[in-house]
């Protein structure tokens, strides 16, 4: 019966693991094509759920500032968007927002160290946080496009038949999994067979390279953000439905940190197998070392075992291997 | 016109190496520590020093501490808010330890406290370079807020969980508890910033400082050159967390009187001070003192423009807030990488020429 709770709990941290790799995701993606670490990852998925939810509400982008300003008393337009149109609204909205990024602080960054892209990146999730807030309210939303949630009656029969205990899924989860399972074929897809996905790791490999052969840097750049931004709003939505949109939302980048940390930064493969790692980890070390330090490790276990592999390992599981010259 | 070199001869070795080379700015230097120590003392009300001039001192210490670490040594750290509440913490447990000792060396011990764990948590930049670093910070950040939760020695197994300053007297004047005047606040925290100032200053332009610069620069190529990347980042680490872990000390005993982890030195501190030392100016000591007054000052003032002014209300005034911190923070990095600091000397090239540029 132990090993049955382990492996419950076990399944669950595989589940929430493929939920950071979603996340992650956006972060290799930016990483791989133009060499930055794009820390607003997490705040950009927190902005695509809240744009998501203010369009399917019809809500008037601005209305507190505008209320406040002119003394008017505006909240919505009266209609409500359906969830698909409202998806493609939004990821439109994802593009503008990439080539801003690119117009108004890549462009003027390039050649910088990667640190200082880095610290910039620091501002725009500041910048986001605070333009999203503004623009749709701070409030708790609730985002709901039609997904099923709750526990999974097959599974729960299932293993109740084959092995004499039902297991907890919740169905959302297993969804966040099919579509992530999709996401990657696609994107890996997408980079080995397509012209625009050889341009991009064409970049990735070296920027001046990429430019002498005609390739644009810009529209490349562009491109990865707004797919980026595309990854942003899948992982907006499965962890909007999960647990409503709100400001916390912006921190589950810092949990995909770890899970890059671990997987490498450079590798789509990594950042799945590490997410799977440290939903794992997390969750199995809350349920048997939790109880005795007095609970609520998974604030900190996924970074402290990501710095001790680090140690041993610093370019992470899958990553390249990092070779420095004078 | 008067800002001239001319005619300040140097005769020595030591003249020529001070830190203030020209002797208007000298005499401004004086000026400042004259009004500062001598005449805002007895004008300051509780007003300006809770809102204004004491949060600028306590964040100005701390700013130079990760200054230290990030702009002269180059370890980018996100772990500053997880190591001002070290020192917050230690010099809580040692205030109610030993109540005879006085408050200033508890503020000290506790900056030695936090430089001891900022060494333990520095050990991997032995390996890890970059954002790697920065990101493996954040484990210092995340444990040590969640270890000063969860484990109820820390706070003296009070109910609340929070930690609360008793009152403690300097020569018969209270410097923390409740019935610390202004003056008293602002008097022990510019004390110890301008001590702390003065000692990273003379750390910063000597050989030490030259070994941190190096490894910044190029470490591969320090090490060759015969710098010891060991002690080189250990000693950043260990004296930048001695700087937090007073600022941490200080805003806890004289300006917060109560504190609980995850509130007062959460991830939005680490954040906050990093802000400050990029728009103040990387490497530089009075970019962190520009810096702390900058981003300290920048929350009143919209505050008093958009709240009170326009009668806008506070919320959108703090996502407001937000929005221009992050603006800045990518302004500064494209326009000016080295911030309110490079600024500042620019004006001071000028000034040198002006009004007769030729």
């Amino acid at each position: 019966m132990e090993f049955l709770y382990a492996s419950e709990v076990l399944v669950n941290g595989l589940m929430a693991g493929v939920m950071y790799s979603l996340v992650a995701l956006g972060f290799v993606l930016i990483y791989k094509a133009s060499g930055v670490f794009n820390y607003a990852q997490g705040v950009m998925a927190l902005f695509a759920a809240m744009t998501l939810v203010g369009i399917m509400e019809g809500r008037v982008p601005f209305a507190h500032m505008i209320n406040a300003a002119f003394g008017v008393h505006v909240e919505n337009f009266g209609w409500t968007v359906p969830g698909l149109l409202a998806i493609l609204l939004t990821a439109l909205v994802m593009v503008g927002l990439a080539i801003a990024i690119e117009k108004l602080v890549l462009k003027h960054l390039v050649g910088q160290e990667p640190i200082i892209l880095f610290m910039a990146t620091i501002g725009l999730a500041w910048f986001l946080e605070g333009l999203g807030d503004v623009m749709w309210g701070a409030d708790v939303k609730v985002l709901d496009v039609g997904l099923p949630q709750g526990i999974s009656e097959t599974v729960e029969t299932v293993t109740n038949n084959w092995l004499g205990y039902g297991f907890f899924i919740d169905r959302l989860d297993i969804w966040a999994a099919v579509i992530a399972a999709v996401l990657v074929a696609a994107l890996v897809g997408f980079s080995q067979y397509t012209k625009q996905g050889r341009a991009m790791r064409a970049v990735a490999d070296d920027h001046q390279a990429a430019l002498s052969v005609g390739i644009s840097l810009q529209f490349i750049w562009i491109m990865v953000w707004s797919i980026a931004g595309f990854v942003a709003l899948v992982a907006g939505i499965m962890w909007g439905t999960k647990s409503g949109v709100q400001f916390s939302l912006s921190l589950i980048a810092l949990k995909a940190l770890p899970v890059l940390m671990l997987g490498g930064f450079t590798s789509i493969p990594g950042a799945i197998v590490g997410g799977l790692i440290i939903g794992m980890g997390e969750k199995l070390f809350e349920y048997f070392v939790g109880p005795m330090v007095g609970g609520a490790t998974e604030n900190w276990f996924a970074y402290v075992l990501a710095l001790i592999f680090l140690v041993f390992r610093p370019q992470g599981l899958f990553g390249e291997r990092i070779i420095e010259r004078v | 016109m008067f800002y001239r070199e001319a005619g300040d001869f140097k005769t020595s070795y030591r003249d020529d190496g001070q830190t203030f080379p020209i002797r208007l700015d000298r005499w401004g230097y004086y000026a400042v520590l004259a009004v500062a120590f001598l005449v805002v003392p007895f004008v300051i009300d509780s007003y300006w020093a809770n809102a204004v001039l004491v949060p600028f001192l306590i964040y100005a210490i701390a700013a130079i501490g990760l200054n230290i670490l990030t702009g002269y040594a180059g370890q980018v750290s996100l772990g500053t808010g997880g190591f001002m509440a070290v020192g917050a913490y230690a010099v809580y447990k040692l205030m109610t330890a030993f109540p005879g000792v006085p408050i200033v060396i508890h503020i000290v011990l506790a900056g030695a406290i936090t430089a001891i764990v900022g060494v333990l948590f520095g050990l991997p930049s032995l390996r890890i370079k970059g954002f790697y670093l920065a990101v493996a910070t954040l484990a210092a950040q995340f444990f040590l807020v969640w270890l000063f939760n969860k484990v109820p020695w820390f706070y003296n197994y009070s109910a609340s969980g929070q930690i609360t300053a008793p009152e403690r007297t300097i020569l018969g004047w209270a410097v923390t508890g409740p019935a610390t005047t202004a003056s008293a606040k602002y008097l022990i925290c510019l004390t110890f910033a301008v001590v702390l100032a003065w000692i990273a200053r003379n750390l910063t332009r000597g050989m030490v400082g030259r070994k941190w610069m190096a490894i910044r620069d190029m470490d591969i190529a320090a090490e060759i050159i015969g710098v010891n990347p060991l002690t080189a980042k250990l000693s950043a680490f260990a004296v930048s967390s001695f700087f937090v872990g007073i600022a941490g000390a200080l805003l806890f005993s004289v300006y917060l009187g109560a504190a609980e982890a995850s509130e007062a030195f959460g991830i939005n501190k680490s954040f906050l001070v990093l802000f400050m030392i990029i728009i103040g100016g990387l490497g530089s000591i009075f970019g962190s003192f520009a810096g702390a007054a900058f981003l300290v000052l920048l929350p009143v003032l919209l505050k008093n423009l958009l709240v009170v002014q326009l009668g806008w209300p506070t919320d959108l005034a703090a996502h407001i807030e937000l929005m221009i911190v992050g603006a800045l923070i990518i302004f500064f990095l494209i326009v000016e990488p080295h911030g309110l600091a490079r600024l500042w000397a620019l004006t001071k090239e000028k000034l040198r020429l002006w009004p007769f540029p030729h």
